[in-house]
């Protein structure tokens, strides 16, 4: 019975195969994520509090939105997620692609440092933001230690600093995520056809005219891709932060999401929260949705 | 097979050596935060926080001893009238002015993880590959659209959605099950899976299954037999990648699980030991929990290093 | 065949009706993960071996404790039919319908809250606050106190240099002002060649540590948080001239007092620092001080003192009360241990192994006070509780004395009163929305 199904299954016709292949990851997702969205959607038009049970739900239109978003304090927020975003973004592409490129000589024992450097991107979120405030530690914390090293600075407090508490979470996220640029770049170098480089020898085209023309159009599709994804992950950062942190000092590094848990499961204002959670989605669909056409327009050129 | 780096326009071993130096240092350097945390997970309780930090100490395995058990502490009177202590941990936590309760959860949460970790691993990998190649080779009605209909889904902030999906879980008798976060993990790992896999198998030429279907093959061959295998250094990576999500994966774990299916991220960071936050503990949790994954790299390292080989097909 | 089929389907019934019957009984009770918690773990295999219940334990470490709880709560969930909450949530479980009320039960049984110390009843069982409607029976006394390096403050170079620098004697401070002096003392000090420092006091960002801490300040103060003939009227109370000045005083001590980086501590980064011999001060709950005293057998080393007055005094209450949880399935079973619990000898055994018992037999017998050297500081600083606000909004209350306090005292954002007078407009919004303004 079996063999009859694999060679019905042989015999399909491409439209057939490509329906078989999309139909289930669609539908899975479509099934995961349809019940919350119209959760959160129907939710943020009410003034629903989880923790009050039997209290009269209310349709109160657009009244979240116009809160969350005439709230100060939301676009502090806002601001200081963009900025941890743009600084882990530019630091995770400069020494991710670099390192790529290293990685891509043959040199001896690459393989091994290769599989060294990804550690860091193996352990859990949460508790790299709980050992680094032991390794944060103006006293006993290995980071201070070192830094004295170099300069007599004293005892860092980075993460007591208002100043240094924003670099404090800039740093372990590099630290934690570069290898994740650095894997999905040197994937791409290495999917690189040799031929390309052997016709552009034929053509008598320096090494530098090689990187510039072939290596870096090649790579840059992937360094786009993952830049996309870290993009989104740091957006949505939580764990880690809290973790180091808790959104401190005072509200120095509390990122949106921080701001939107505190809302949503510690003061149970589940209506206002969904609406938080609207907008920030709809923020990074928006601002995704731009980022893919470009990536697509430069893939294509 | 290693050495298939690509510009055969070849760096000279003068580059290389700068190379390898200047990686070498960033792996010395970024290394270090971890070797200080398995470092930790062989220090005493007490030593775990001296100030300085001691580098060289008494190695103890009391952290590893802490993981693993349930302790109480006990009065002097109760201790001297128990029988001696008849295995090496007993006697390490007695020294504590302790005895063991029982075992403490976190040998069945690794077990959860692995299940799950693997689970949700293998399955978006899979069901990935297979959305990404339709993506890549046919022409599918509202393509970009449904693209990026996938990527969204990892857009929506989990702290938003982890209330309605524990809610429609409890209905349909997911909540607290393995299937449940496999499921679950597997969701937030499509969107990956399917654009990276995508970009990967965008770069291998379409001219290698032409000729293989050519030559008799069908399309289904041709994916299994011919793509699949060129596509292995994307396929790694992915794997690589959804499996550190899925196991490594906190805000779900804590709130959709609680005895069966909770897995080990909830339990490690927030062990509070006796009298003060007990990090031996914590990195004992850590350096185990890193094993798995570390393993599962290593093991995937020659497929994610390998690259294509183009010695046929001449462009 | 007909025969051997029905003979093969009854016996499979009958198996399981009697498996099912066989099964022991069990009940499941949450708390948070702390060491208490572990001698409740010892405690309660009495109550196994006296009933032939089990009891399961599921532990929550402090930082998801309340997450995972009021979830559970708020979608009515079934996996928990005892709880020992945190002392803030009684107003939600009282109005929420998520415990049980144990009048009737205690009526029955012959339970008496005047068996309990009444700061105890009064702060972990009854909602509205003093009225007798109990939702839990206190279960585990705490308050906020202050441990000290008995053995530093005992070297006589460094009593007569205090003497010479302040003109009293170096000992147990009889108010915030000489807490002050002495951690400055400490400050930056020499001893046995490694620097030291002052006091490791609260100061979390994340749930609600600082506010525990500076609270401890404010009510030595005289704080009060309303008008306590106009409830819910707190201008002019919360933000007082001498409530401004206990703040600042925290904030005196976060500066001068603490060791660096400690700007997001709380239990255990206060053990810590106390353990690693930093500091000569720690501010901790007494749920702690059994793990500390117990490294120091002689009490040569530790010594303990209730929160110091100044203009009064007054401690920061900790906590918790058990409850039956009213979704659960095995209501009548969660009320035996609770039963249980509550008899004087099963107290008595709670004391002794690491548990604050609040029953009045044993915070009364006589070799009570001997039987720790906390024991008479745990008893003054009861008589002297006050709690943060138990209303079912009370995280909606809590964070922004979180955020603003953390951002005035450590983040040197504004003023205390600029601090004390957002967190009352966000309160007042608070009490509006639910109706009490």
């Amino acid at each position: 019975m079996s063999k009859k199904l694999i060679n019905k299954a042989r015999g399909l016709s491409d439209k057939a195969i490509a329906w078989i292949f999309i139909t289930p990851t669609v539908l899975l997702l479509l099934a995961i994520n349809i019940y919350p969205l119209f959760y959160a959607i129907s939710m943020s038009f009410t003034n629903f509090y989880a923790n009050k049970i039997g209290k009269e739900i209310k349709w109160v239109g657009l009244k979240n939105y116009i809160k969350v978003l005439g709230k100060e304090s939301v676009w502090e927020r806002m601001q200081i997620t963009a900025n941890f975003m743009f600084w882990t973004l530019l630091i995770q592409a400069l020494i991710g692609l670099g390192l790529a490129l290293l990685l891509n000589k043959k040199f001896k024992g690459n393989e091994l440092l290769t599989t060294l450097i990804v550690l860091p991107m193996m352990l859990s979120p949460a508790v790299v933001g709980t050992f680094w405030t032991y390794l944060y530690n103006p006293q006993v914390g290995v980071f201070s230690y070192i830094m004295n090293f170099f300069y007599n600075f004293g005892p860092i407090d980075m993460i007591g600093s208002s100043v240094l508490a924003p670099w404090s979470i800039v740093i372990v996220d590099t630290w934690m995520w570069t290898p994740f640029t650095m894997l999905i770049c040197l994937a791409g170098l290495r999917s690189i056809p040799d031929y390309l480089y052997e016709a552009a020898e034929v053509d008598r085209a320096s090494r530098w005219q090689q990187f510039i023309y072939i290596t870096l159009p090649s790579v840059l599709p992937f360094l786009l891709l993952a830049l996309l994804f870290r993009g989104i992950e740091n957006f949505k950062m939580f764990d880690m932060v809290v973790e180091l942190t808790s959104g401190g000092p005072g509200s120095a590094t509390e990122l949106a999401s921080i701001q939107l848990k505190r809302e949503a499961f510690e003061k149970w204002k589940t209506g206002y929260s969904s609406a938080y959670a609207v907008i920030l989605f709809v923020t990074i669909f928006g601002f995704g949705n731009v980022y893919v056409k470009v990536m697509n327009k430069i893939k294509d050129r | 097979m290693l050495d298939s780096a690509r510009s055969p326009a070849e760096s000279s071993g003068f580059s290389r050596k700068i190379a390898a130096t200047i990686i070498i240092v960033y792996t010395v350097v970024t290394l270090i935060p971890i070797t200080w945390i398995i470092l930790t997970g062989f220090k005493s309780v007490d030593g775990a926080i001296t100030y300085p930090p001691e580098v060289f100490f008494k190695p103890s395995l009391e952290g590893y001893v802490n993981l693993f058990t349930t302790r109480s502490r006990q009065s002097q009177e109760y201790l001297d009238s128990l029988p001696p202590p008849d295995t090496w941990y007993e006697e390490l936590v007695r020294s504590r002015e302790m005895v063991i309760a029982g075992p403490s959860k976190f040998f069945g949460r690794y077990t959860n993880s692995l299940i799950i970790g693997f689970g949700a691993t293998f399955l978006s990998v899979f069901l990935g590959a297979l959305a990404a190649y339709a993506f890549s080779r046919f022409k599918i009605p509202l393509k970009d659209d449904l693209m990026f209909f996938i990527l969204s889904t990892r857009m929506f902030p989990p702290i938003a959605v982890a209330v309605p999906i524990f809610i429609m879980y409890r209905k349909i008798g997911l909540g607290d099950t393995h299937l449940g976060m496999i499921i679950l993990y597997t969701v937030v790992n499509l969107s990956l899976a399917v654009w990276l896999l995508k970009g990967f198998m965008d770069e291998i030429p379409r001219e290698y299954e032409e000729a293989a279907m050519i030559d008799g093959y069908t399309r289904m061959g041709a994916f299994f037999k011919i793509v699949l295998p060129q596509a292995t250094t994307g396929i790694a990576a992915t794997a690589i990648f959804c499996m550190i999500f899925a196991w490594n994966e906190y805000a779900f774990a804590v709130l959709l699980t609680q005895f069966n299916a909770q897995t080990a991220p909830p339990f490690i960071p927030t062990i509070l030991g006796e009298g003060g936050i007990d990090w031996p503990a914590i990195a004992a949790g850590t350096t185990l929990f890193l094993i798995p994954v570390m393993i599962f790299t290593v093991v995937l390292r020659k497929h994610l290093l390998r690259g294509i080989t183009f010695g046929a097909v001449r462009k | 065949m007909k025969n051997k089929f029905i003979i093969l389907i009854s016996s499979l019934v009958f198996a399981l009706f009697s498996s099912t019957s066989a099964k022991s009984e069990s009940i499941t009770l949450g708390w948070a993960a702390w060491d208490p918690a572990n001698a409740l773990v010892e405690l309660s295999k009495g109550f196994t071996a006296e009933t032939g219940i089990d009891v399961n334990f599921e532990f929550v470490p402090w930082p998801n404790f309340a997450d995972r709880m009021l979830n559970e709560l708020n979608n009515q969930g079934k996996t928990f039919d005892l709880l020992i909450g945190d002392s803030q949530w009684i107003g939600g479980g009282a109005v929420y319908g998520h415990y049980v009320k144990l009048n009737d039960f205690f009526d029955q049984e012959g339970i008496s809250m005047d068996d309990f110390s009444d700061a105890t009843v009064y702060a972990y069982s009854t909602w509205p606050k003093g009225t007798p409607n109990y939702y839990a029976l206190p279960a585990m006394g705490d308050a906020l106190a202050w441990a000290y390096r008995k053995d530093w403050f005992d070297r006589p170079e460094l009593q007569s240099e205090f003497q010479a620098k302040h003109g009293y004697d170096l000992g147990v401070p009889k108010s915030w002002d000489e807490l002050y002096d002495m951690c400055t003392f400490f400050q930056g000090r020499e001893i046995d060649g490694q620097v030291r420092y002052g006091a490791a006091i609260n100061t979390e960002r994340g749930s609600e540590g600082i506010t525990m801490g500076v609270t401890a300040a404010m009510y030595a103060w005289g704080m009060q948080y309303e008008n306590p003939d106009k409830p819910y009227e707190m201008e002019g109370y919360f933000n007082a001239p001498h409530v401004v000045e206990a703040v600042e005083f925290y904030k005196k001590m976060y500066e001068d007092c603490t060791p660096p980086g400690h700007s997001d501590a709380y239990m255990g980064a206060n053990l810590d620092a106390y353990k690693s011999e930093t500091v000569a001060f720690q501010m901790n709950w007494y749920a702690f001080w059994p793990g500390v005293s117990k490294e120091d057998a002689d009490g040569r080393v530790t010594g303990f003192f209730a929160n110091p007055c100044q203009e009064t005094c007054a401690a920061t209450l900790g906590g918790q009360g058990l409850s039956v949880v009213s979704y659960s399935d095995k209501k009548d079973l969660a009320l035996e241990y609770m039963k249980w619990f509550a008899k004087p000898d099963v107290q008595a055994k709670w004391w002794s192994l690491g548990g604050y018992s609040c029953h009045k037999d044993v915070l009364g017998a006589s070799d009570f006070v001997d039987s720790a050297v906390y024991a008479q500081g745990f008893l003054d600083s009861m008589g002297i509780v006050k709690d943060f606000w138990q209303e079912p909004t009370f995280v909606e209350l809590m964070l922004p004395m979180q955020e603003h306090i953390h951002d005035y005292v450590v983040n040197g954002k504004g003023t205390a009163k600029a601090a004390l007078d957002n967190i009352i407009e966000e309160w007042v919004e608070v009490f509006e929305a639910d109706g009490k303004l």
